[in-house]
């Protein structure tokens, strides 16, 4: 494995910086993505109101989140606050403000596909049943709303999981930048070890999106 | 920077509220026609959410105070007992994280020394070369030290201080047939340089009739230069006496060629206090070669003891 370069991970401290670098990344994911998907579901809800202006709004707010990239967010909220308002956001509150509000806009559009998937007869066997508004959206159409989100969100999940590398634009130090730093800081000593330490940060982060698949198919079986 | 979990989980339930209230607010915005009494909503809520919040007050604080200057002074450095510095984490051997987690380099190492004569800490941020301006227009960090160029248009953004090192471009080739000169480049040869770098546009401009061989990349251009495609290789000077010292039987003929540019320290535009300190630092330290102790501290194991006067400036002379 020498050539590979894998050595250098056991050089100094470098193994656990870049596990703390995962853990940053892991952090900032799991707190935006639990965020987003109670704000996606309330969101989700409004997309199908009847209520045009509503509607008009989440739309823009949606195709807003789909046209920007994510780094232009970043550097919107974490320099263009300071810029504009004066306010001193940190990196870290910036980066999951930005993936909340990307987070949100997209789990409210996959939450809106899946209740507009359910057939229609599913309210009319249920209001033919004599069930009222409340019961039949809690009772009959969220359960299986719920059960055709887990696959779509799942790869929500799974792609903020690694869209958090963008962070290190606005300074936070995440896994993958700590992978390119044990690189160059290497480059003299051992000049292909890049190869080796990105199939290491590939395999970690698998090692982060593997269990959520897993748990997300256990989901699925438990509530099919 | 490190808050603790239960800290930055309240700041997040907190600005989770924020964003649903205005969230909310927005969309009685879109109802009524009278956006003015919405926008009050708006405010009320955010007060609302300030008394329970500590921090979002502070920052509403933040907005009103810090409109009109974003930097801090040199006193207002030296009183809070930290200074930002922004460098490079991953530009080895300018800037860079050692294996046990310290930074490293020829700019920490003078970062180092700001640092010990003003007699505050030093916190460094990890910037990218797409973000060292920003972060000095937003007085997100003090100082930049990452291996800043002067030029002219950054020098409307941003203020430099004096230079502590030369950049400018070099030409290696063959130990056996060293071209020292561009006049002797004879029209048969041909000299490789990679696209979109400063080598290529100085040398179309100044050496129209000497024919160039363009690649994208760095490794390409590297296996063109070995096969020997070209008589010659023009880069940045430490790129090609890297290439020199690290592989066996090439010379750099032409250690410093056309406008020679500096890297210089820079801070927020408007910052006069700092900007002077900073100048008269790095006169001071000039008297003790400070400079000379840092190219052999950090840059001697990569570009030797040949080159050490090409590339430092000492004092802020450059010539």
């Amino acid at each position: 494995m020498q050539s590979l370069g894998i050595d250098v991970l056991f050089k100094g401290t470098n193994m656990i910086r870049l596990l703390k670098g995962l853990w940053v990344s892991v952090e900032i994911s799991l707190i935006s993505v639990a965020i987003s998907i109670v704000l996606g579901l309330i969101v989700g809800v409004l997309m199908t109101a009847k209520n045009r202006i509503i509607r008009l709004f989440f739309r823009v707010y949606l195709e807003i989140v789909r046209i920007m990239p994510q780094m232009v967010l970043l550097f919107i909220v974490y320099f263009g606050t300071t810029r504009v308002f004066g306010m001193n956001i940190s990196a870290e509150l910036s980066a999951i403000i930005v993936f909340v509000f990307w987070g949100t806009a997209e789990m409210g559009d996959l939450v809106r596909g899946s209740i507009k998937s359910i057939p229609r007869i599913q309210y009319d066997s249920a209001y033919a049943l004599g069930m009222d508004k409340f019961q039949v959206h809690f009772f009959i159409i969220f359960p299986q709303t719920i059960r055709r989100l887990i696959p779509l969100s799942i790869n929500l999940v799974t792609r903020m999981v690694k869209t958090t590398s963008l962070v290190m634009m606005i300074g936070i130090v995440e896994v993958l930048k700590v992978a390119q730093q044990i690189i160059e800081a290497n480059r003299k000593a051992s000049p292909n070890a890049a190869f080796g330490i990105f199939a290491v940060v590939f395999l970690l982060y698998f090692l982060v999106c593997w269990p959520i698949s897993r748990f997300a198919v256990k989901l699925e079986k438990r509530w099919a | 920077m490190k808050k603790n979990l239960l800290t930055k989980m309240g700041t997040l339930v907190i600005s989770g509220a924020l964003i649903a209230s205005s969230l909310a607010g927005c969309g009685a915005k879109a109802d009524s026609s009278d956006s003015a009494s919405a926008e009050t909503t708006i405010t009320e809520e955010e007060t609302a959410t300030a008394d329970a919040a500590e921090e979002t007050s502070e920052a509403t604080e933040d907005a009103t105070e810090d409109t009109a200057k974003v930097y801090r002074t040199l006193d207002e450095i030296k009183e809070s007992g930290t200074i930002n510095i922004g460098v490079f984490s991953d530009k080895s051997p300018f800037g860079y994280v050692d294996e046990n987690g310290e930074y490293a380099g020829y700019d920490v190492y003078f970062a180092e020394k700001i640092g010990e004569d003003l007699g505050v800490d030093i916190n460094y941020v990890s910037t990218e070369a797409a973000n060292r301006i920003e972060y000095l227009q937003t007085g997100k960090v003090d100082i930049i030290l990452a291996n800043f160029t002067v030029t002219e248009e950054r020098a409307q953004e941003v203020d430099f201080a004096l230079p502590y090192m030369n950049v400018a471009l070099g030409v290696v080739s063959p130990s056996d047939k060293v071209v020292e000169s561009l006049d002797d480049v004879t029209a048969d040869d041909q000299i490789i340089v990679i696209s979109g770098t400063t080598a290529e546009t100085y040398l179309e401009k100044n050496y129209p009739d000497i024919k160039l061989q363009k690649y994208d990349a760095y490794a390409e251009a590297k296996t063109a230069f070995e096969n020997g495609n070209g008589v010659a290789w023009a880069n940045d000077n430490t790129e090609v006496i890297a290439f020199s010292l690290e592989n066996e039987g090439y010379t750099v003929g032409i250690p410093s060629l056309g406008d020679a540019d500096t890297i210089a320290p820079a801070v927020t535009k408007g910052n006069e206090t700092l900007l002077t300190w900073l100048n008269d630092e790095i006169e001071t330290i000039g008297n003790d070669n400070f400079f000379h102790k840092d190219y052999e501290a950090t840059l001697l194991d990569t570009y030797g003891a040949d080159y050490e006067n090409t590339l430092v400036v000492e004092g802020g002379k450059a010539e």
